[in-house]
């Protein structure tokens, strides 16, 4: 299975890999949420949905149905 | 001749865009609605010296050019349209020192459009405690632009800020951005279409589903039709301009911008842990909400009752020095009582404006609906509509297009539906007053009034109402619509007093003078109902005198019989008394029944319409409180308001949809009369089921 978003632990971080630009909305790649950038996660909310993200320096929220189409590697 | 100066503010959400705005023009604002749709229009104006007047336009935050809702729509279209009268001679991007990278995606774009544009890094006085440099000369040459840091909290660089404003035609036009390496060959083809026009208008008003009608049709002809590429061609070419914007940007901030990341453990991140957390997380959130539903009953008891005090001594001033006649009457029976009406709900309005205006300027609004989202989509809503659900206590108006930002259209159609639930400061008047005549003051626990947790159930009765009918209509609906959510998390910020302040004064004045209108009117027309009659009102006096003639009353026996056989069979009496059948089996009597028809333009109309009522024929100082205590329900005798009326009035207030601003704000939002129908048969039906079945269970 792919590493994505959803796969981080709180604190973990990684890399955007390229994905397929109809799978991420154009307001989330406005937020920096782009190929190549860093993403760390912040913080799980309770009942482990959204996930509080840091994307290339921006504090963002997003779910898991989102998170889990955004591959990552990580680092 | 003095130079005028149009400024227009543009900036994300979260930039201090609008501190900016009011230190710029203090107290000197207008808010407004932009013609034909409900987005605020923020502007001001301010003086430069002598020579020079600025006017400013606050625009609505948005994160780019690329337009997804009505808020954002208003500023691409203001940009593109060289004839608005509001068109910008500059524009001033105001970005956050700690976001530059993502601010910067919209600054680049709004310099593609060659207007000059300044640059206004707020929140500058930050830069040392989180360890930031900028090398500020080096920025401005890259970006071809003029830079202005300035900090809105300390009130920094303003002077600065105005000084470029005041040059701005020196500033140089030149985009950021070819906007041709979008995609070289899509655009030779729109060169060769459109050989005069700038490329990157062009393509917004091609990508961009807003409404152009104001743009020069001659100018742009067949610019609209000219999609030559697929949608979906067109979205990934848009993807392309922010994946090559971020590159510029990102190029450019590498040379220029250094944070020492190491010392950014900060409040933020001990903050969230604990207001995010599992349970004390909530446990913070209900408890700022009851000490909201405490500040709202107790602390504002003293000005209420100052205000209701001098009303009551106001009317009775206006009856004995104003000249006698019908004039008079109508100032001192129907005007004065009407207004006292809505006054007397300011304190009340003022303390909850205060608290959602702190909540969302602290950034706590966020962390909200971050922690709300799971628990809020199993009843088919999203996190992001707590904050219409909090905001709909204000009013439901503001609440319902503060759904714009939810993404996801059955969520926000199910938040719009479900919001007049919510117990709104109309409602406030009727359960206040409702609540203080049926149910004991006494303390709980010694502390908590059994008032205010009254009060409290009432609001937590609205949420549930609004959350169950919300988890019905997600079973109902059959909308597919994809999902996406996605909410900025914000730094914790101290609210600035200003703002705040000037935020409870707007909202508050707004709600005011709206509903006075209503209120005003309707008092009026009333008090003519209610002081006139057909018939056997004109001859009263001589009926009672006949009618008791044999039990030798006293004058003032008299008067009183005479003045409620008046108003029994004045205009609004037999009006009263047709509905009168309707609202018996729910514990009400005529004059509440008038009051309620009346209340279905505005529900604080309530509390004027029987105001106004009672005080018609009435000679001596009284509130309106004392007068509703002292009505004797006709039929089993006993005080009208009793427990079981009180709370079968309670909640047909609870569950009617009884405002019609609220109906017009549906219709608008979401484009149809179906919706706005559906919720006043629907709540209506529930209200007065819920009603009849309390009352003839308590009675």
């Amino acid at each position: 299975m792919a590493i994505t978003i959803a796969s981080l632990k709180k604190g973990q971080r990684g890399i955007i890999k390229e994905f397929s630009v109809d799978v991420v909305p154009l307001k989330l790649l406005e937020m920096g949420c782009l190929p190549g950038n860093e993403v760390s996660l912040v913080q799980i909310a309770p009942f482990n949905d959204p996930l509080y993200l840091n994307i290339n320096g921006s504090h963002l929220a997003i779910r898991k149905e989102t998170a889990c189409k955004i591959e990552i590697e990580l680092i | 001749m003095a130079k005028h100066i149009n400024v227009a503010l543009i900036g994300n959400p979260n930039t201090g865009k609008t501190s900016v705005f009011n230190r710029l023009t203090g107290l000197n604002q207008k808010v407004g609605n932009y013609p034909g749709i409900t987005v605020e229009k923020k502007q001001g104006s301010c003086k430069f010296g002598r020579a020079c007047k600025v006017h400013v336009l606050d625009l609505p935050g948005t994160y780019s050019l690329n337009a997804s809702s009505l808020d954002e729509n208003v500023v691409i279209e203001l940009l593109l349209n060289k004839n608005d009268k509001d068109f910008p001679d500059v524009a001033v991007v105001v970005a956050d020192v700690e976001n530059l990278k993502r601010n910067l995606l919209l600054f680049t774009q709004i310099k593609d459009l060659g207007i000059p544009t300044i640059l206004a890094i707020n929140m500058s006085d930050r830069m040392k405690r989180k360890a930031i440099t900028l090398d500020v000369p080096l920025l401005e040459e890259k970006l071809q632009t003029k830079i202005a840091l300035i900090s809105s909290r300390k009130n920094l660089g303003f002077d600065h800020l105005k000084e470029l404003i005041e040059g701005y035609n020196k500033l140089s036009t030149k985009p950021c951005l070819n906007a041709s390496r979008i995609s070289p060959e899509y655009f030779n083809r729109l060169r060769k279409a459109f050989p005069n026009q700038d490329l990157y208008k062009l393509w917004l008003v091609i990508t961009q589903d807003v409404n152009f009608g104001k743009l020069d049709r001659n100018e742009l002809k067949g610019v609209v039709s000219f999609k030559t590429e697929s949608v979906s061609n067109l979205k990934r070419l848009q993807q392309k301009e922010t994946i090559i914007r971020y590159q510029f940007i990102n190029e450019t901030l590498k040379e220029t911008l250094h944070i020492d990341t190491a010392n950014a453990k900060d409040l933020r991140s001990r903050l969230d842990r604990v207001l995010t957390h599992k349970v004390w997380g909530y446990v913070i959130f209900f408890g700022i909400l009851l000490l909201i539903f405490q500040a709202i009953f107790d602390w504002s008891e003293y000005p209420m009752d100052f205000i209701d005090r001098s009303f009551a001594s106001m009317s009775e001033w206006a009856k004995t020095t104003l000249p006698a006649g019908d004039f008079s009457n109508l100032i001192a029976e129907g005007i004065i009582p009407g207004l006292g009406g809505i006054v007397i709900f300011i304190p009340q309005i003022a303390f909850l404006f205060l608290f959602i205006s702190i909540l969302e300027e602290t950034g706590y609004m966020s962390r909200v609906v971050f922690l709300m989202d799971k628990l809020m989509r199993r009843f088919g809503l999203s996190g992001k509509s707590v904050v219409p659900l909090v905001a709909g206590t204000a009013c439901a108006i503001p609440a319902i297009m503060a759904t714009r930002n939810i993404e996801n259209w059955k969520e926000r159609l199910i938040t719009i539906l479900v919001t007049p639930f919510t117990t709104c400061s109309a409602r406030l008047p009727v359960y206040l007053i409702i609540i203080a005549l049926v149910i004991p003051d006494t303390r709980v626990l010694g502390i908590f009034s059994l008032q205010g947790l009254t009060l409290m159930f009432m609001y937590i009765l609205g949420f549930g109402a609004a959350i169950f009918s919300a988890y019905i209509l997600d079973k109902i609906l059959k909308i597919r619509s994809r999902s996406f959510f996605v909410v900025e998390m914000p730094n914790y910020k101290l609210p600035l007093p200003k703002n705040v302040i000037i935020t409870v004064i707007e909202k508050t004045k707004a709600f005011v003078f709206g509903a006075g209108k209503i209120i005003l009117a309707i008092s009026i027309i009333l008090w003519v109902l209610a002081s006139y009659g057909p018939g056997n009102f004109n001859n009263a006096e001589e009926i009672i005198k006949t009618e008791y003639a044999s039990q030798n009353l006293t004058e003032e026996e008299i008067d009183m019989h005479v003045d409620s056989y008046k108003l029994e069979h004045s205009y609004i009496g037999h009006i009263g008394h047709a509905i009168e059948p309707a609202v018996r089996p729910l514990g009400y009597d005529w004059k509440i029944g008038i009051a309620l028809v009346s209340s279905f333009a505005a529900r604080e109309v309530f509390v004027g319409t029987l105001a106004t009522i009672y005080s018609v024929g009435s000679d001596d100082e009284q509130t309106i409180k004392s007068r509703m205590a002292a009505e004797v329900n006709p039929v089993l005798g006993g005080p009208l308001f009793n427990f079981a009326s009180g709370v079968s009035l309670l909640l047909f207030y609870a569950f009617a949809m009884q405002c019609m601003s609220t109906l017009a704000i549906v219709k608008r939002e979401t484009n149809s009369w179906k919706w706005p129908m559906w919720q006043l048969v629907v709540m209506t039906v529930i209200a007065y089921v819920v009603s009849l079945a309390a009352y003839q269970f308590l009675k």
